[in-house]
C-alpha cells in the first residue's frame, strides 16, 4: 500500500476526476432520461417514435463507441469541446437512455386509477404527468436508478479509454511508474467499491423515505 | 404500455388539432436538427462522395465483417464462461455451507462494482508483471468472464429465488437429494423463465466486447481504430460501426423482447403440469398448443428457446 500513499495525490485527483464525470453526467442522464420517457407516453405519435430511436440507439451502442465517436470524430465536423465536456456528453446521452427506459416502468406500475382521476379532474397529459404520475413513478424506482448510477459510476473508466484522468488512468499511470499492479489496482478498486457502496447506502435512505407502500 | 394509453383520452377534435400542431412543430424540430447536422458535415467537407463510397464497397465490408465475427467470437465465448460461472456462483451463493456462500457473496459483491476496464488494466498491464501473459484473446475474455459471471449470478439468483418453493420441496419430498432438485427440477425451470434476462446481459457482454479497442483485439471497434488510421475518415468509420453494432444488439434485444412475450402468454398452472408429462412441452406446432386458438402456437418466431441454452 506503499505506493499508494507516495502517489496519494495522483489517486485523489484521479478520484475527484471520476466523481465529477459521475455526478454532471447522471445529472444530464437523470434530465434527459426523464424527458424521453415523457416522450415515450406522449399522445403525439412523432413524440413517441423519436423517444423510441432514442432509446434503441443508445442502449445498442457499446459506450466506447460513443466516446470515441465523440472525441475524435465530432472535431472531424467542427464540433470541438473540452475533452472532458465531451466525455459527460457522451455518458450522459448513453445513461439516459437507461433511465428513460427505468422512469417508463415506474410510470407503469403508477395505478391506473391515478390518470384517471388526473383526467377526470380536467388536467390535461402535461399537467396530469407532471402533477400526479411523475412524482409517484419517480418515488418507485429509486432502485433502479441507484442500480443505474453504479453501472454509471464504473462506465466513467470508459472515459479513460479516450484520454480522461481519472481513477482508472490515474492508477495506471501509477502502476507504468513504479510496475507494482497489485497494490495501485487494488487501491482503485476500493475506490471504486466506495463509491457504489455510498451510491447504494444512499439509495436504500431515499428508498426507504420516498416510497410508496401500496 | 396499459397506463400510457390511460394518460389521455381518445382525443376529441379539440385535441386532435393540438396533437396535429405537435406533430407539424416536432418534425419540423426534428427535420430542423437533421438539415443543421447535415450542414455541419457539408460545411467540413464529410458529405463528399468520395469520403462515404469505400463504405460501398465489398473489400471493405469484409474486412469489417470480419471485425463483427471476432466480437461474436469473443461475446460468445465469454458468454458461456460468465454462463457457467454465474450458476456455480449462484449456486454457492445460496448454498446452506457457510464454507461456499462467503467466498460467493465476496466475489459477487466484489465483482459486481470494480469497472471491467479496470480488470482490462490488470490483465493487460497488471499480470504480464507476474510473468502471465495470456494470448489477445483471452486477455478481452478473461476480464469481461469474470466481471459478468458475477452479473449472471446475480440473475440465476434471482430466477431459482423467484421459482415457487413447492417444487424444491416436491423434488425433496420424493426422495431426490438437494443437489438432484436442484439440476433436475429448480434449474430448469428457472432458466427458462430467465431467458430473457440472460439474452439482454449477453447483448451487454457484447457491448463490452468493444474493449477491444485497448486490448488492441481486432473486434469490431477495434478493426475500425485500425481502418481510420489509415483512411482518415474518422467520423463515417465509427458512425458506420455504430449503425452495426445497432444492428446487431438491436435484434439480439428484439429476440429477448420476443422471449418475453412469449413467457407472458403461457399459463403458469399449464406449464407446470406439461412439464411433468412431456420432457419438451413447447416445441413448435405442438399439439396441445394448436389445441387452443386463443394461445397461438409460436411456429414461426424462430428456434423454441430451451434449444438456445448456451452448454
Amino acid at each position: 500500500m506503499d505506493v499508494v500513499l507516495r502517489h496519494w495525490s495522483a489517486f485523489t485527483d484521479g478520484m475527484t476526476t471520476t466523481l465529477e464525470l459521475t455526478a454532471l453526467s447522471f445529472a444530464g442522464a437523470l434530465l434527459i432520461g426523464i424527458v424521453v420517457a415523457a416522450m415515450r407516453v406522449s399522445p403525439v405519435p412523432v413524440l413517441r417514435g423519436v423517444g423510441t430511436v432514442y432509446v434503441e440507439s443508445f442502449q445498442n451502442t457499446p459506450l466506447l463507441v460513443l466516446l470515441v465517436l465523440f472525441v475524435f470524430g465530432l472535431p472531424e465536423v467542427g464540433v470541438i469541446f473540452p475533452l472532458f465536456t465531451t466525455a459527460v456528453i457522451a455518458i450522459a446521452l448513453y445513461e439516459a437512455a437507461y433511465i428513460a427506459e427505468a422512469v417508463r416502468s415506474g410510470i407503469n406500475t403508477v395505478p391506473v386509477g391515478q390518470a384517471e382521476a388526473a383526467r377526470a379532474i380536467g388536467l390535461g397529459f402535461g399537467q396530469s404527468l407532471r402533477l400526479v404520475i411523475l412524482p409517484q413513478a419517480l418515488r418507485a424506482v429509486v432502485q433502479p436508478i441507484g442500480n443505474i448510477l453504479i453501472a454509471l459510476t464504473m462506465n466513467t473508466s470508459l472515459a479513460a479509454a479516450v484520454g480522461v484522468v481519472d481513477l482508472t488512468a490515474a492508477a495506471n499511470r501509477v502502476n507504468l511508474l513504479e510496475a507494482q499492479p497489485i497494490p495501485v489496482f487494488v487501491g482503485a478498486g476500493l475506490g471504486y467499491m466506495a463509491v457504489c457502496a455510498l451510491v447504494g447506502l444512499l439509495t436504500n435512505l431515499i428508498e426507504r423515505k420516498v416510497a410508496i407502500v401500496r | 404500455m396499459s397506463t400510457s394509453r390511460v394518460l389521455f383520452d381518445e382525443p376529441g377534435p379539440i385535441a386532435r388539432r393540438r396533437i396535429r400542431v405537435a406533430t407539424v412543430v416536432v418534425s419540423i424540430a426534428v427535420a430542423g436538427l437533421i438539415a443543421l447536422a447535415v450542414r455541419r458535415f457539408a460545411d467540413h467537407g464529410q458529405l463528399d462522395a468520395d469520403k462515404w463510397r469505400p463504405y460501398t464497397t465489398w473489400p471493405m465490408w469484409r474486412y469489417l465483417l470480419q471485425g463483427v465475427r471476432a466480437t461474436v467470437e469473443a461475446a460468445a465465448v465469454a458468454t458461456g464462461l460468465s454462463l457457467a460461472g454465474g450458476i456455480v456462483l449462484a449456486l454457492g451463493r445460496l448454498s446452506p455451507h457457510r464454507r461456499f456462500r462467503w467466498p460467493a457473496v465476496v466475489y459477487i459483491e466484489v465483482m459486481r462494482t470494480v469497472p471491467v476496464l479496470l480488470l482490462v488494466y490488470i490483465v493487460l498491464f497488471g499480470l504480464p508483471h507476474y510473468g502471465v501473459n495470456l494470448p489477445l484473446f483471452w486477455k478481452l475474455v478473461a476480464p469481461l468472464s469474470v466481471s459478468s459471471a458475477a452479473v449472471f449470478a446475480e440473475i440465476f439468483r434471482a430466477g431459482i429465488l423467484s421459482l415457487d418453493r413447492g417444487q424444491r420441496e416436491a423434488g425433496l419430498a420424493i426422495g431426490m437429494t438437494r443437489r438432484q432438485t436442484m439440476w433436475i427440477v429448480v434449474l430448469p425451470q428457472a432458466v427458462r423463465r430467465l431467458l430473457p434476462s440472460l439474452v439482454s446481459q449477453s447483448v451487454g457482454l457484447l457491448k463490452d466486447t468493444s474493449l477491444g479497442f485497448i486490448v488492441s483485439y481486432s473486434e469490431l471497434l477495434y478493426s475500425g481504430r485500425i481502418l481510420a488510421t489509415y483512411n482518415r475518415l474518422l467520423i463515417q468509420t465509427y458512425i458506420v460501426i455504430a449503425l452495426v453494432y445497432i444492428v446487431i444488439n438491436a435484434s439480439l434485444s428484439k429476440f429477448a423482447r420476443t422471449l418475453e412475450a412469449r413467457q407472458g402468454v403461457r399459463p403458469a398452472g399449464r406449464r407446470r403440469l406439461l412439464g411433468f408429462v412431456r420432457p419438451r412441452p413447447y416445441v413448435a406446432g405442438s399439439p396441445h398448443l394448436r389445441a387452443r386458438p386463443e394461445h397461438p402456437a409460436p411456429q414461426s418466431e424462430g428456434p423454441e428457446p430451451q434449444n438456445k441454452i448456451p452448454a
